[in-house]
């Protein structure tokens, strides 16, 4: 197998809070991108997976761990790795026309070899790749669309042409309509340009469209990490279960058994105790048990081509999936 | 599912096609376009102008005397007449300007030097630095300024140059403090995290994207500080510590004119009057840059200072439609004055039964949201409803003013928003909060308002009721804070509920647990609800009716059921195949180009542009709401033949 184009090791992220405080936002994550591989981050609020990307990036303090860089990306970091932010809205400088942010990052890199002329030419090509017409560059973001806005943050990104693109929710403030134009761009620049993705998203139902991978976090920690498709059809870890489930779904019969589901791993809500050298899951999961307060749950292979840390995770499956079955009969009418 | 669209994947470029035409303003253009500030500048201008060409424009030396008239008025000769030695003021004034601008110029000089790079570094760079120079700038604020002033004007033998920047460099510690704050904010946007992504340098960054940032509240600190300045340089000249007499000067002149108060008072006047128009000036310049500044950062409405009429002519919608709890009936709604209205939803119908759970799906841009507000009456000021009518229980609303919602909100009518935060008060616990809610409803004692506080929140599924009162609202989180939400709308047994995204801001999680909880409540108090939402999951999850907007129309209303497996209109489709859950390999399909802004609305069915079948028909003329199937409404003309056509072929058109 070849190198990876990025990889994760053992990451460890503390952020100051006042008062000399710690808040561990990652707890030993470790992942792999490979060469044109579209790898998903997964996880709610808080669940470190923007933490990630700002490390990645070397916006966020790296308390233990690694972050390399190989393939072609480890000669340039700076211009291999590209992110695309989540809101359109103050990822570009007011104050700029969006010709000067497109270019920016070019004039940073290629500033003293490439003259003005040139840089101007790839700009505009640049922009018309992302369906912005080449005449708009001289005006400011505040005369865009989100959605437009958006494609002029992914041409700003790709103008270097990275190796890697971090995309940090960068489709969430976007409406349906627009969010699919914007999907099938990203594709569409993935095939021409040949690039990989880090794709950072809440939402299961895009991950699973556009991702290989998905490394799906809780708490600072891996939970469960696989085939994009198998994590989403076949979830192993509780968490997963119950985030799968969680996706509205407008087919009935799909939403009836996500609805019992649900209700199968329903919990009173309580707080969250301290990570410790516990499950991070467990104040929340129905199938904790005294293992899971006393130790911490490893990554390991399940029976499917994923990765799972669950101490439990063959009961829970089998508790589950028999259930399931045996409600099937339940949801068919009686003659 | 199987959803057909029309096969319109190849002119995304059109997506860009169309641009607003407004562009944000430069700060000089904000100046001079206002009508204000535009007359500020042309007066400094002015003045600046004729203090400068002083000798050119007045004849003789500020200090000629004529003795054979003092103390004159206005005259032909001396348009601003005499002092008490026969010297012109007008010559005075001008001569004098020239040492109070270049004073006020020294002050600022300084000021701007000292403050701009302290306060952008303190700012953007942060921790010790910050601590060392905002602390510094504290020790400058507590020098008394004018004993400084005195001495070093004692020092330096009445020098007002050294005087003036003396006072420019005790300025700066306050502007620094400003510039520090403009520059801090501008740190924590995205943008600054873009640039150091790139990888652009420090410097580069603080130069191109931070300083930029700052320029407003600079100008408008500066404009602010010649104001004072020339306050002060008049005051110290005033008291003859400036230049030596006879030199002129504006304070100068006004102590020579209080010496001669009661012989000549026309003297005051010259002098005065140009020092207050100064003064005034540079306020004026400040305020029009600071409210450009406030303008472009709040999100206002165009033209929200019109007030918008409701029609003479208009049709006040005969009557209620029967078994509905609430309905709307033809709703117009508009913004801008009679002229220019711009309609933001144009005859809007809709009704909820009893007990019935309707959901709203639409777009940004579709007026769902501007919907819910006129049904509840909280339109924001300068749009108003300008036709139809919202019935609640066969009682007209709109006509009746704030009285008509006031007896329908709460225990009619509640809502739920989409940032439970904000609308709980952070500085009262959770359970006064409901306790007084329930208070001003029902007028019961407080014991029993508590007791039926800690209940409502067990309505909610809160797992202890007795913490959760405890606690403010910044303590609880945030799907919390939902469900606190939706106890408060709760209170007053409404009939009908008004959740406006009430899950849009939570994870899929906890979405999941308010909408399980918002069904089992609306089943278990047979309350009717009205969903809004963007996301067709979401309220599939809940309702049993569906209506979707589009650009401000209702474009189809029918049962969730049907809707979801037979949508008649073609946006309805379109929007059903755009969502990713319902991808089935391939590209996802997409609508070409964007919902278009209100005043771009076209003539005939609002979505044509976009519709991949559209025909000369549909652009014709306005398309009408019309009963297309038994339960089916669509706003569409083909949407029979397309149903038909769709449906027979799905695969095919699917791609």
């Amino acid at each position: 197998m070849s190198e990876p184009l990025l990889s994760v090791e053992g990451l460890v992220v503390d952020y100051q809070l006042p008062r000399g405080q710690l808040r561990r936002a990652l707890d030993d994550v470790s992942f792999n991108v490979l060469a044109g591989q579209t790898v998903g981050l997964v996880g709610e609020s808080g669940s470190g997976k923007s933490t990630i990307a700002r490390a990645i990036v070397g916006l966020a303090p790296i308390t233990a761990g690694t972050v390399t860089l190989g393939g072609g990306a480890a000669a340039a970091p700076r211009q291999s790795v590209q992110m695309v932010f989540q809101d359109p809205y103050s990822s570009l400088d007011p104050t700029k026309t969006i010709g000067y942010s497109v270019a920016e990052p070019l004039r940073v890199h290629h500033g003293r070899e490439l003259g003005a002329q040139e840089v101007r030419a790839r700009t505009e090509q640049m922009l018309e790749s992302v369906g912005i017409q080449a005449s708009a560059a001289k005006l400011y973001p505040a005369q865009f669309s989100g959605g437009q806005r958006q494609r002029i943050a992914i041409a700003r990104a790709l103008i270097v042409k990275p190796k890697l693109v971090i995309c940090d929710e960068a489709l969430s403030a976007l409406d349906l309509s627009v969010q699919a134009q914007i999907i099938n761009l990203l594709v569409q620049l993935r095939e021409t340009h040949g690039i990989s993705y880090l794709f950072i998203s809440h939402d299961l139902s895009v991950v699973e469209m556009l991702c290989d991978e998905v490394v799906v976090l809780y708490r600072g920690r891996i939970a469960e990490t696989g085939p994009a498709r198998a994590v989403s059809n076949r979830p192993r870890h509780p968490y997963t279960r119950g985030l799968v489930a969680a996706v509205p779904e407008i087919d009935p019969v799909a939403r009836a058994a996500s609805r019992a589901t649900r209700e199968r791993l329903r919990k009173p809500v309580a707080p969250a105790p301290p990570l410790e050298d516990s499950c991070q899951y467990r104040h929340r999961c129905v199938f904790a048990t005294e293992q899971c307060e006393q130790s911490r749950p490893a990554l390991r292979l399940t029976d499917g081509p994923t990765l799972v840390a669950c101490h439990r995770y063959e009961e829970v499956a089998r508790d589950l999936d028999e259930k399931a079955e045996s409600e099937i009969p339940a949801m068919t009418p009686q003659s | 599912m199987s959803v057909a669209t029309p096969a319109v994947l190849e002119n995304e470029a059109d997506a860009a096609a169309s641009v607003s035409a407004v562009a944000p303003k430069g700060i000089l253009r904000t100046i001079v376009t206002s009508k204000r500030g535009a007359s500020a500048l042309v007066y400094l201008v002015l003045i600046f102008l004729a203090c400068e060409l002083a000798g050119v424009l007045t004849s003789g030396g500020p200090n000629v005397q004529n003795l054979l008239a003092v103390n004159q008025g206005p005259s032909i000769h001396h348009l601003l007449g005499t002092d008490e030695l026969g010297r012109d003021l007008l010559t005075r004034i001008l001569y004098g300007g020239r040492s109070s601008l270049v004073g006020i110029a020294e002050a600022l000089g300084a000021l701007l030097i000292i403050s701009i790079p302290l306060g952008v570094i303190a700012g953007y760079v942060g921790g010790l630095t910050d601590r060392i120079i905002t602390r510094g700038a504290d020790l400058v604020m507590s020098i008394p300024v004018i004993i400084i002033l005195l001495a070093v004007l004692a020092i330096f033998g009445h020098s007002m140059t050294t005087a003036m920047i003396a006072f420019g460099v005790l300025g700066s510690a306050g502007v620094t403090r400003v510039v520090r704050s403009a520059a801090l904010a501008a740190r924590s946007e995205a943008f600054i995290d873009a640039a150091k992504v790139i990888g652009v340098r420090r410097t580069d960054i603080i130069f191109r994207h931070v300083l930029p940032q700052c320029r407003g509240v600079i100008v408008v600190q500066a404009a602010l500080f010649a104001a004072i300045a020339l306050g002060v340089q008049t005051g110290l000249t005033f008291l003859s510590l400036g230049p030596a007499p006879p030199a002129p000067t504006w304070g100068g002149m006004v102590a020579d004119a209080v010496s001669q108060f009661y012989v000549a008072p026309w003297q005051l006047v010259p002098s005065g009057v140009v020092i207050a128009l100064t003064v005034i000036a540079f306020g004026v310049l400040g305020d029009v840059v600071r409210d450009a500044i406030a303008d472009s950062h709040s999100a206002g409405v165009a033209g929200g200072r019109h007030r918008v009429r409701r029609r003479p002519d208009s049709p006040r919608a005969g009557a209620a439609p029967e078994g509905a709890l609430l309905a709307a009936t033809g709703l117009s709604v508009a913004v801008g004055a009679d002229s220019a209205q711009t309609f933001l939803i144009k005859e809007v119908s809709l009704h909820v039964g009893f007990g019935e759970a309707l959901g709203i799906v639409g777009e940004s841009g579709s007026g769902k949201s501007i919907t819910m507000k006129a049904i509840a009456g909280l339109l924001p000021a300068g749009v108003a409803v300008t036709e139809g009518a919202v019935w609640f229980e066969g009682t007209e609303l709109t006509t009746g003013g704030a009285d008509a919602y006031r007896s329908v909100r709460g225990r009619g009518v509640s809502i739920v928003t989409q940032e439970p935060m904000r609308a709980l008060d952070p500085s009262y616990r959770v359970g006064r909060l409901l306790a007084d809610l329930v208070r001003s409803l029902d007028g019961c004692t407080r014991a029993q308002a508590r007791e039926c506080a800690i209940e409502l929140l067990g309505r909610v599924q809160i797992l202890d009721p007795e913490d959760v009162a405890q606690r403010y609202p910044h303590e609880i989180s945030g799907g919390m804070a939902q469900r606190v939400a939706i106890a408060m709308a709760l209170a007053g047994k409404p009939r009908l509920l008004i959740a406006d995204e009430p899950t849009t801001a939570l994870d899929v999680t906890v979405q999941a647990e308010i909408l399980d909880l918002l069904r089992r409540l609306q089943q278990d108090t047979g309350m009717a609800l009205i969903l809004v939402s963007h996301d067709l999951g979401v309220v599939s999850e809940i309702c049993d009716r569906v209506c979707v907007m589009y650009a401000g129309e209702v474009v189809e209303v029918a049962q969730a059921s049907e809707l979801f497996d037979q949508p008649m209109h073609p946006y309805t489709r379109a929007l059903m195949s755009a969502n990713p859950g319902s991808w089935q390999g391939g590209q996802l399909s997409t609508i070409p180009g964007m919902v278009p802004s209100p005043q771009d609305w076209p003539v005939g069915c609002h979505f044509a542009p976009r519709c991949g079948y559209a025909t000369d028909a549909c652009v014709r003329e306005p398309i009408i709401l019309r009963q297309v199937t038994a339960t089916d409404q669509a706003r569409c003309v083909r949407a029979e033949v397309l149903s038909a056509e769709l449906s027979r072929t799905p695969t095919e058109v699917r791609q």
